[in-house]
């Protein structure tokens, strides 16, 4: 059946006259690559300017005047929304933008003896912050910064009835303009000759942020006296002490979709892709098991690079290569033997098996590790990076290397990000992101989150799970009358907020009946459902 | 092999055949001539609206009917044959079953209106009926304008749909004030307001006195009785309720009244037939509910019951205590308990309604004893769970007021209003006093 109502398919003339004002600042940065300008700071601000403008105009015309509410309206039938030719168009757009950023910066004028082109119109802001030039990455994380900005505050205004959705927009706002973008940028002032630290977002941890603990980087920051000796201690009280307790308290949402950057842009520019997300049992099947691969593979990793350069910089660290490895390996095991033992009758059959076969892979690549001096054996990239690059790596760089290519660069950026408009908002965070994994064992097994089902109001709308952007069929658990407690849930609360009965409610609660399969209130009466639930 | 064939794929025969196959290995046939798959009929307002697609609206993937061996049959049975057994569809094909339950659902109701079955002029109750609003309403240049008749559920959503894609509406509504034969008047009269904030042209105490057509026979007008008034338009919604969907039982022995006749046990007159849902109708009504019920949820409840039944633990059909939900436009409505649209005799409502009027309350109470009956909520969610279980203690209304803050159900970090209305219910109650 073709149902394409064009009446919700046109723009409002407020929303054609953002358009055009939106397109035009992405104009002027587009026309930098062909044309220097004179005034670089004064274009750019133009520019800017009219990108947020343009959006902030968008959301007015799109939302002024109207009553506080759900605005789905059209979502499925605009071209943009709904996999057409506009959401091809911007699918392709953004892809091969994040192609040329991560591969081909040279392109948008990245050079080290001078900017051009892009990078180069970005150098008057670069200066204001940092001191220093322009880097490619200057301008994606500045335009990245705009874009939560701007959608943020169009995803408020989408959901001013609703204070959950509003708070958790401010604070992912917030963490991605300080933490993510003005603090490392105005830190990096006082790096001199003798002092220096790396570019370091405080809330971007481990194993999201792959490179934390590169050899480099802890150099550095041992290097960098007391403060950056407490980042590399905060990094690692980030990822042992801090997470698992907020985790344990609020679920993953505390991260995933109130402070993390990945999450936040997804929560903003890509809140209008969020119901692609594919709600098959099949991609469920996938999801599990490439996002825990994605896992493994970052703490082997991980683990081969540190214990690479505690190898061959003994003199250097306290800590030897070998008891690095014993010390990670006895970890695992005990980690896993104590969620076999104390979790056991929360472990369905298949999740056992996966992780053992993952626990038996990954010591394996351990006892490589172990036994291996990995920085002796050479690699050529070009095996991995479909020719881009032909660099000689050793072993561990070479793991480091491909997984910052596979996973970094294609998997959240390219495919992450710029299929949004094609597989949904949260493929990265769904299918990738290792942090995401970790998060969501924890909240599956040591947490006090939920969603709490409203007894039996369900009317299996279907609502819930169509607007999940983890694809999670929120529905299926719903019209049981069960709570939902899942890995993969960021606690977005859309969910909630679209149902029209009032059958969700996220919620921190005892662990006692966290998952409740009794289905009393479906409605009858309890003699009935006492029999049921025998059975 | 036992052969227990369901006729409709609602919600009600659905979830029989689903307890079914729970509790046994019996073979079970699903037959529709609506849609090949079991889809929510709740949500058909929202494909319109474009918040979703059809396949969005099932609620089980495709695969789940073969893994769970449920056998799905597309076709419109014409008669019941209970002598041998066997249905006879309208392609002359035939079907024999051992047991047959009858979950057939309803029908939009036409009072004999002049005109009322001119093209575009419909219902709206299934796929088929969706299927036409898109032809005859895709947008307002088509649709210029359209009429909508009755006032009760359906009607208002169908106002919501067609708004969603800027067709002016005009909404005749028999009573003098929206669904106020189930709303307090308070309630009704927000809600009157809320239509008419959503740009709705709402008529109160209006009835449709003929549908006009133009020479090629489509409705192009509809003609209030009261005034005379003539309203061009393109579609005309009939929303006037809907009725038992069962034209096709008429000479197959079953008892009918306005529904199929059921016992307690659901089974109808005839041996190995039960009737199930919307069609279904009681021959005394169960406590203040009535002898049919038109709601998913009851649907739902009757097919778990009949599935106890058919597995060999004959059950009777308890419904516990009424809850109901809605939405309107934007204001989410729920019920526990009884609240009727006028206090009964040794009944006594208190209403609070807050000031930006979105949200309000209606408490039911016992005048003699004080005792808790029932609430009506709009615009604040609350849990089932708490207000089944004060129901079931029998609270009352004193203690439920004290303890509404545990029965919220809001998102997190919502505005609470329990303080305001404990104050307003203290100052009714001084007064009353």
């Amino acid at each position: 059946m073709s149902l394409t109502g064009d009446a919700s398919n046109y723009l409002n003339p407020t929303q054609k006259i953002a358009t055009v004002i939106g397109l035009a600042g992405l104009g002027i940065i587009v026309l930098s690559l062909f044309n220097e300008f004179s005034n670089k700071g004064l274009w750019l601000t133009i520019s800017l300017v009219a990108i947020t403008l343009g959006i902030l105009l968008f959301s007015k015309g799109s939302y002024s005047g109207k009553l506080e509410g759900i605005k789905n309206h059209g979502v499925w039938i605009k071209s943009i929304s709904s996999r057409g030719f506009w959401g091809w168009v911007a699918g392709i757009t953004l892809t091969g933008f994040y192609v040329i950023l991560y591969f081909y910066e040279g392109l948008l004028g990245a050079n080290p003896d001078g900017n051009t082109g892009i990078v180069g119109l970005f150098d008057p802001l670069s200066r204001l912050l940092s001191g220093n030039p322009a880097s490619q990455w200057f301008v994606y994380g500045t335009l990245y910064t705009v874009a939560i900005l701007a959608f943020g505050i169009k995803f408020i205004w989408k959901y001013r009835h609703n204070r959950y959705e509003q708070l958790r927009t401010i604070s992912v706002m917030f963490f991605q303009t300080g933490f993510a973008f003005l603090i490392p940028e105005l830190m990096a002032r006082l790096n001199s000759d003798s002092f220096s630290l790396p570019y370091n977002d405080l809330k971007n941890m481990w194993p999201l942020n792959y490179y934390a603990f590169d050899g480099w980087r802890v150099d550095q920051f041992i290097n960098a006296q007391n403060i950056g000796l407490a980042f590399l201690i905060f990094a690692i009280l980030s990822v042992f002490v801090i997470s698992p307790i907020l985790t344990y308290k609020y679920g993953k949402r505390w991260y995933c979709s109130w402070v993390c950057g990945c999450g936040g842009l997804a929560e903003t520019a890509g809140d209008s892709f969020r119901h692609l997300s594919d709600k098959r049992m099949v991609a469920w099947k996938v999801e599990r098991w490439v996002i825990h691969s994605v896992l493994v593979f970052s703490v082997v990793m991980t683990t081969a690079v540190v214990s690479t350069y505690l190898g061959y910089d003994s003199e250097k660290y306290w800590l030897t290569k070998k008891t690095f490895v014993i010390l990670v390996s006895l970890f695992l095991i005990a980690l896993f033997a104590g969620i076999a033992y104390f979790k056991r009758k929360q472990l369905k059959n298949d999740a056992f098996k996966g992780a053992v076969v993952y626990l038996i892979v990954t010591l394996a690549f351990f006892a490589v590790i172990y036994f291996v001096d990995l920085s002796q054996i050479k690699i050529n990239a070009k095996y991995f990076s479909f020719g881009l690059n032909d660099n000689i790596y050793s072993y561990d760089a070479a793991l480091r290397s491909s997984y910052g290519f596979l996973i970094g660069s294609i998997f959240s950026g390219v495919i992450g990000t710029g299929f949004y408009p094609i597989f949904g908002n949260r493929v990265w965070c769904r299918m990738g992101c290792p942090m995401a994994g970790i998060l969501g064992i924890q909240q599956r097994l040591f947490s006090k989150f939920r969603i709490t089902t409203n007894g039996g109001q369900c009317i299996s709308c279907g609502n819930c799970s169509t607007y999940c952007e983890m694809g999670i069929d929120v529905r299926s658990y719903a019209q049981k009358g069960e709570n939902i407690v899942r890995a993969s849930c960021v606690g977005c609360g859309i969910c909630s907020a679209v149902c029209p009965r009032g059958v969700l409610k996220l919620e921190n609660g005892p662990l006692e009946g966290r998952i409740d399969g009794n289905q009393v209130l479906l409605g009858n009466d309890v003699d009935l459902m006492s029999l049921v639930n025998n059975k | 092999m036992e052969h227990i064939v369901i006729i409709g794929n609602g919600i009600s025969g659905v979830t029989a055949a689903r307890h079914i196959r729970k509790h046994s290995d019996k073979k079970i046939t699903i037959v529709s001539a609506e849609t090949d798959h079991f889809f929510s009929r709740t949500a058909l307002m929202y494909i319109y609206m474009g918040h979703m697609n059809y396949e969005h609206t099932k609620p089980y993937e495709d695969y789940f009917w073969k893994k769970n061996r449920i056998e799905l049959k597309r076709g419109y049975v014409e008669t019941v044959d209970h002598a041998n057994k066997r249905l006879k569809f309208a392609d002359n094909s035939l079907l024999d079953y051992d047991k047959l339950v009858l979950a057939v659902g309803s029908k939009p109701n036409k009072f004999g209106w002049p005109g009322q079955d001119l093209d575009g002029v419909q219902g709206l109750y299934s796929y088929q009926d969706l299927e036409a609003l898109e032809k005859n309403a895709p947008n307002n240049k088509v649709c210029k304008h359209a009429v909508i008749v009755g006032g009760g559920l359906i009607g208002i959503e169908l106002a919501e749909m067609l708004a969603s894609r800027a067709i002016p509406v005009t909404f005749l509504v028999r009573e003098s004030s929206f669904w106020n034969g189930v709303l307090p008047e308070g309630e009704s009269a927000m809600i009157n307001r809320h239509i008419k904030n959503h740009h709705i042209d709402l008529r109160l105490s209006s009835n449709l006195k003929e549908i006009i057509a133009d020479e090629n026979g489509r409705a192009r007008a509809a003609v209030i009785a009261e005034t005379g008034e003539e309203i061009a338009c393109d579609v005309v919604g009939l929303t006037a309720g809907v009725s038992p969907n069962i034209d096709f039982l008429k000479d197959s022995g079953i008892e009918l009244g306005r529904g199929i006749k059921v016992n307690r046990m659901l089974e109808t007159n005839i041996k190995d037939i039960y009737a199930i849902g919307d069609c279904a109708e009681q021959h005394e009504p169960i406590g203040n509910r009535r002898p049919i019920e038109a709601v998913w949820y009851t649907g739902r409840m009757m097919g778990e019951t009949v599935a106890q039944t058919l597995c060999g633990n004959p059950t009777e059909y308890k419904p516990g205590h009424w809850f109901n939900s809605a939405k309107f436009f934007d204001i989410e409505y729920q019920t526990y308990g009884w609240v009727f649209s006028k206090p009964r005799e040794n009944e006594t409502h208190f209403h609070w309604k807050h000031e930006d009027d979105t949200k309000c309350i209606t408490v039911c109470t016992e005048t003699s004893t004080g005792k808790f009956l029932g609430l009506n909520t709009f615009g604040i969610r609350m849990r089932h769970e708490v207000f089944d279980r004060w129901l079931t203690e029998g609270r009352s209304t004193d203690y439920v007021m004290d303890h509404l803050r545990e029965a919220n159900f809001d998102p997190e970090f919502y505005k609470h209003f329990e303080s305001q209305i404990l104050s307003a219910y203290s100052q009714q109650t001084t007064v009353n006093a």
